[in-house]
């Protein structure tokens, strides 16, 4: 049962499903859009003022145009910290036992939550951006350069939100499926998210550098500001699309094991 | 009786094995049920009826062994295996968080049913499992017995050519058993294949023409409930004295037979039949002795599982006829 449209038809049936919870249960969706809020009030409305003392004039405008790229990225991991814990907690219920033993589109259940976890990662980063504009955010980016940068928005909650899916199969209880997604809110604080990495002590420096966010966010800044991104975001592009390619398989491998509850 | 190749067969399963880490939870299962049977796993806690219904659909992996359903073998073509089942298990497999409307209309979607083939049915199943006063509202507020109806509602929704029922009336109420009997006895009608495990013997030998009894993952019996019945050894004869004196030399007469003063009778092991009564008549007037009234008992599947597995069921059978009757 590969045939496309079966795919498209389950992962959309599984969507509805997906959307349906969150509509219900909006809890996860609204503790996802916290964090980013309350990161982008602090850094911006308590430290912010130090920090842009310290860029000098390599940048241009508030701390809130240096500092909003990188409290987007911790959006998208943040929203898809709660998708672990929602595929976790989703793992344990009886349907999903019976939906393995359906003639459907095996992944759809993955991929249902994917997209919907996608969904509400673009829907708290307008809503962040719309807080980034309150907080006086001026933006250089042309229309192409947001569509470009919603572009890469999409593809990174795209390659985190499967990564999370992984991390919830993975984890035999939501606490643990939690721990795991929690690195990738904090490994933002390990790149150019705050400070540009050229300021940082030699080790850490060469981990940031090298770290996939870093790209990310430079690429993401240099749109939103209307400045030139150059190569950064070609790898960007190559380390969303790489971490969506290795954990998407992973997930299906972890999904097709023996179904650890019993129907 | 029919023979028993007269039907194709439903399902094959031959040798099957499964093993979770060092513990075997199956150690070479062989099993057949005929199209349009119903037939019933039954066996101690722990025998392996839960692992053979999650490996015959395709949640499980066996580790040797092979089995088919309807042809398909498990492991080559799971797909084909899945569009010819339906599983409904002992933990409910529905959407708590969806009302069981939608969790009918996303079963529908699943199936790939056309619309008005969906509406149909799922009003139709609704109606049968009597749930459309309580359609509209979420899962989470259902009873325990509803979400079970509304679990093999959804079972239904894509009209399996085979059943798997693991344990489908534990825990439900005299009324809600009735109603999950018929429904199987429609089902049957209809053509469907059943296979149900279940600890109440007594539901193995309303239900299933055939009884397969399973213990420490292996076959140990199987066959119709009355070819069972006769393997065991488990009937009583129940001889009613009105003096002492006779109950007493009865008591030497048949050695080994359980004495009950208090209401002056006599328990002897009997397969039931008529000859066996006749033969033990026959004794007590040889011997002058005067009965007052005899009571026979054939052999229960429980003699049968316990003659064969050394074990009494757990839920004893008088939790099952005690609701029923």
């Amino acid at each position: 049962m590969t045939n496309p449209t079966l795919i498209l038809a389950d992962t959309a049936t599984m969507l509805r499903r997906d959307v349906r919870h969150a509509v219900r249960f909006p809890m996860l969706t609204i503790s996802g859009l916290i964090m980013p809020v309350l990161f982008l009030l602090l850094f911006d409305g308590v430290f912010g003022h130090t920090l842009r003392a310290g860029l000098g004039n390599t940048v241009s405008g508030g701390y809130i145009n240096y500092v909003l790229p990188g409290i987007l990225v911790m959006t998208a991991a943040s929203v898809a910290e709660a998708t672990a814990l929602g595929v976790n907690a989703d793992m344990g219920e009886g349907i999903i036992a019976r939906f393995r033993t359906m003639a459907i589109w095996r992944p759809s259940v993955l991929a249902g939550q994917v997209v919907g976890s996608v969904a509400r990662t673009l829907i708290t980063g307008a809503a962040v951006c719309f807080f980034a504009l309150a907080l006086g955010l001026s933006t250089n980016g042309k229309a192409l350069d947001w569509l470009a940068a919603i572009g890469l928005f999409v593809l990174l909650s795209f390659a985190l939100s499967w990564l999370t899916v992984a991390f919830g199969l993975l984890a035999k209880t939501p606490s643990g499926a939690n721990s795991l997604a929690l690195i990738l809110v904090v490994l933002p604080f390990l790149s150019s998210a705050f400070v540009p990495t050229a300021t940082m002590p030699p080790g850490v420096r060469a981990f940031a550098e090298y770290q996939p966010f870093t790209p990310i966010i430079d690429t993401l800044r240099g749109l939103l500001t209307g400045t030139p991104s150059g190569q950064h975001g070609l790898v960007a592009v190559a380390w969303c699309v790489g971490i969506a390619v290795v954990a998407s398989l992973w997930a299906v491998k972890l999904y097709n094991r023996d179904s650890p509850i019993a129907i | 009786m029919p023979p028993k190749d007269a039907r194709p067969l439903a399902i094959e399963a031959v040798g099957l094995a499964k093993y979770f880490g060092s513990q075997a939870a199956l150690t070479g299962l062989d099993l057949i049920v005929p199209e349009g049977s119903v037939t019933a796993l039954i066996g101690p806690n722990g025998s392996g009826k839960t692992t053979t219904v999650r490996i015959l659909s395709t949640l499980l992996t066996p580790n040797a062994g092979r089995a088919t359903v309807f042809g398909h073998d498990l492991v080559a073509e799971p797909e084909a295996v899945r569009a010819s089942i339906g599983v409904t298990g002992q933990f409910s497999a529905v959407d708590r968080l969806l009302t069981g409307r939608e969790n009918l209309a996303l079963m529908a979607r699943l199936q790939h049913l056309r619309r008005a083939v969906a509406l149909e049915r799922i009003a139709g199943n609704l109606e049968r499992f009597e749930l459309t006063e309580a359609a509209d509202r979420p899962v989470a507020t259902y009873s325990g017995g509803m979400r079970r109806r509304l679990d093999l509602a959804m079972t239904l929704m894509g009209e399996p050519r085979v059943v798997f029922l693991d344990e489908p009336t534990a825990g439900l109420d005299p009324r809600g058993r009735l109603v999950l009997w018929r429904i199987v006895r429609d089902l049957v009608a209809d053509g469907v294949t059943i296979l149900l495990t279940t600890q109440y013997l007594e539901e193995a030998d309303r239900l299933a023409d055939r009884v397969a009894l399973i213990d420490r993952g292996a076959l140990v019996a199987e066959g119709t409930p009355s070819e069972l019945k006769k393997q065991s050894p488990g009937g009583r004869i129940r001889l009613h004295f009105a003096e002492e004196d006779a109950l007493a030399a009865a008591a030497v007469e048949f050695d080994g037979a359980e004495r009950n003063e208090s209401d002056l009778s006599l328990e002897l092991a009997s397969d039931g039949s008529v000859d066996g009564i006749r033969q033990v008549l026959d004794r007590l007037e040889r011997r002058g002795i005067t009965v007052e009234s005899l009571s026979a008992q054939p052999p229960d599947l429980d003699d049968v599982f316990f003659a064969l597995t050394g074990n009494r069921p757990e839920t004893s059978s008088a939790v099952a006829s005690g609701v029923v009757q």
